[in-house]
């Protein structure tokens, strides 16, 4: 079964309809490349399943559970959005790191309150422990103490990617990780993607970059006016896209 | 005579700093309640424009206002005879938009912002005495009162700079936390706060400083501090260099606020 069911989202800003009935499934260990232009609603999406912005109409389910159905209020409540938010990370194009907090505290923080605050029993030895780890993984064991404003750009993304895999996330979301990076930059950040792929971590990411989609992602969606335009296999998609509208947005990336 | 006048300018000093010391303590946290409140989104109409839909599913109370409110429409739903498929009226848009708690204290911050400090303290220190014909501040309140009126009078422009800082924290930070799971509790305490104080210390110590010089005006309902007590001797004795020596005290007193606001900034330097 699909460890994520998107069904008929429907999302306006006032008169503005950005999306409009937009369907898909993701298959657990599986990466899911969005592809569109600017303002195709890609980040809106993304945004709608991190509820950060609540649906007009439609459904989220995760693992089974329904987190969200705009026809069902009690879906709905304040109190339990955020557990279920927990379900999915987000990693933001602009990083948001906690500046007055070293790159572990980044890590590790949203764990160590919870671990206070709701009492889960997990000791903060163990959560700084587990943080570590995880930096390590990124490459920075050299920089856990380092607050961000000292880290580069690929850097800080990098403790971004820790900050959301900390939390464990069923999904773990990409909003455009590498747009705010030199070319320079961003190779090493899609290094880190393609590692968490190769682990089968289950993830969703809006991206530019034509040419990384197409390698690390098994589903590739295309995303134009709010609809999903196309949807496939990376070689369906970019070796032969049906839709007039994939073909004309992909000739403009053609090299990449 | 040079030790007279350093004693009774030390007494005005007391009252001074005891004035300044009560406004802060008091001020910054009011200050910072004003703030929310000028920045509530509570909106209790907003229901008005949300559709009724077929699920019984509303609570009864609002069910009752939104009936008592379509009885005042009465006319406009007669007119357009569609009265669910209506659009709603300007009047109504309106009124769901409408902010009470923001509107209530930004009227209240526009007034005392407006209004000059030496007229509030008149008001509030005779003003019960005269209207209800019972001086509630007693034979003594004269300080009690000064406080009253400096604490509302530099919360209000505390809650300007308080919003200021909160609002210039990137709305990204919010929701990086909001992911992470935070409580809205956590959001403000763990991640908004500190990086507010960082973004408002220079206005903060602008404001301060200006406070330090304000508790002159309380000599208007007859509190002696600092000028007032050195003024005194220009009156008793004609001599002028008390005054300057007000001026002195006033020097020393900012000069150490100042070390100590560029002692906070630099130990929150550390993030950017």
């Amino acid at each position: 079964m699909a460890i994520l069911d998107v069904q008929h989202i429907e999302k306006s800003f006032g008169a503005t309809k950005v999306l409009k009935d937009i369907n898909f499934s993701l298959e657990a260990g599986q990466v899911l490349a969005i592809i569109g232009s600017s303002g195709s609603g890609k980040t809106t999406l993304l945004r709608c399943l991190n509820f950060l912005e609540t649906p007009d109409k439609g459904s989220i389910t995760v693992g089974g559970e329904v987190l969200f159905d705009a026809g069902d209020p009690a879906t709905q409540r304040e109190s339990e959005i955020r557990r279920k938010r927990l379900h999915f990370g987000l990693v933001f194009q602009s990083f948001n790191l906690f500046p007055q907090y070293t790159a572990l505290e980044n890590v590790t923080l949203a764990r160590e309150l919870m671990a206070k605050g709701e009492k889960t029993g997990e000791r903060l030895e163990d959560i700084r422990r587990e943080g570590e780890a995880l930096l390590a993984q990124m490459g920075l064991q050299d920089r856990m103490g380092n607050y961000p404003h000292q880290l580069s750009g690929g850097q800080q993304q990098r403790v971004a990617i820790a900050r959301a895999l900390a939390m464990k996330p069923d999904i773990l979301c990409f909003d455009e990780p590498t747009s705010a990076l030199d070319p320079e930059l961003t190779g090493e950040v899609l290094k880190v993607i393609r590692g968490l792929a190769e682990q089968h971590t289950t993830m969703i990411i809006v991206t530019h970059e034509m040419g990384f989609a197409r390698d690390v992602a098994d589903q590739v969606l295309f995303m134009d006016g709010g609809l999903v335009v196309e949807e496939g296999s990376p070689e369906e998609v970019f070796g032969n896209p049906q839709q007039a509208r994939t073909k004309q947005f992909l000739e403009k990336y053609k090299g990449d | 005579m040079f030790w007279t006048v350093t004693q009774s300018l030390l007494s005005g000093l007391g009252a001074a700093t005891q004035l300044f010391a009560l406004t802060l303590l008091f001020g910054l946290p009011l200050g910072l309640v004003i703030a929310f409140g000028s920045m509530s989104k509570w909106t209790p109409f907003r229901f008005l424009l949300q559709p009724k839909k077929g699920k019984k599913s509303e609570e009864p109370g609002q069910a009752a206002a939104e009936r008592d409110l379509s009885d005042n429409l009465a006319l406009t739903e007669e007119e357009s005879g569609l009265a669910d498929k209506r659009e709603p009226s300007k009047f109504v848009k309106a009124l769901a938009s409408f902010r009470p708690v923001h509107a209530l204290t930004d009227i209240v911050v526009w007034v005392v912002r407006g209004t000059p400090l030496m007229l509030q303290l008149m008001i509030i220190y005779y003003g019960p005495g005269l209207w209800f014909d019972n001086n509630i501040w007693g034979g003594d309140g004269r300080m009690t009162a000064s406080v009253v009126a400096f604490v509302i009078n530099y919360a209000c422009y505390f809650s300007v700079i308080y919003r200021g800082g909160i609002q210039g924290v990137p709305v990204g930070q919010r929701e990086a936390a909001q992911v992470l799971g935070f409580t809205r509790r956590q959001i403000f305490f763990k991640i908004t706060l500190l990086q507010m104080i960082k973004r408002i210390v220079p206005p903060m110590s602008n404001e301060i400083i200006t406070l330090v010089k304000d508790t002159s005006l309380a000599r208007i309902i007859a509190v002696t501090e600092l000028i007032k007590a050195g003024e005194s001797f220009m009156k008793s004795s004609g001599i002028i260099w008390p005054l300057f020596y007000t001026g002195v005290f006033y020097l020393i007193f900012v000069g150490i606020l100042t070390i100590l606001f560029n002692f906070i900034e630099r130990k929150l330097s550390y993030f950017r």
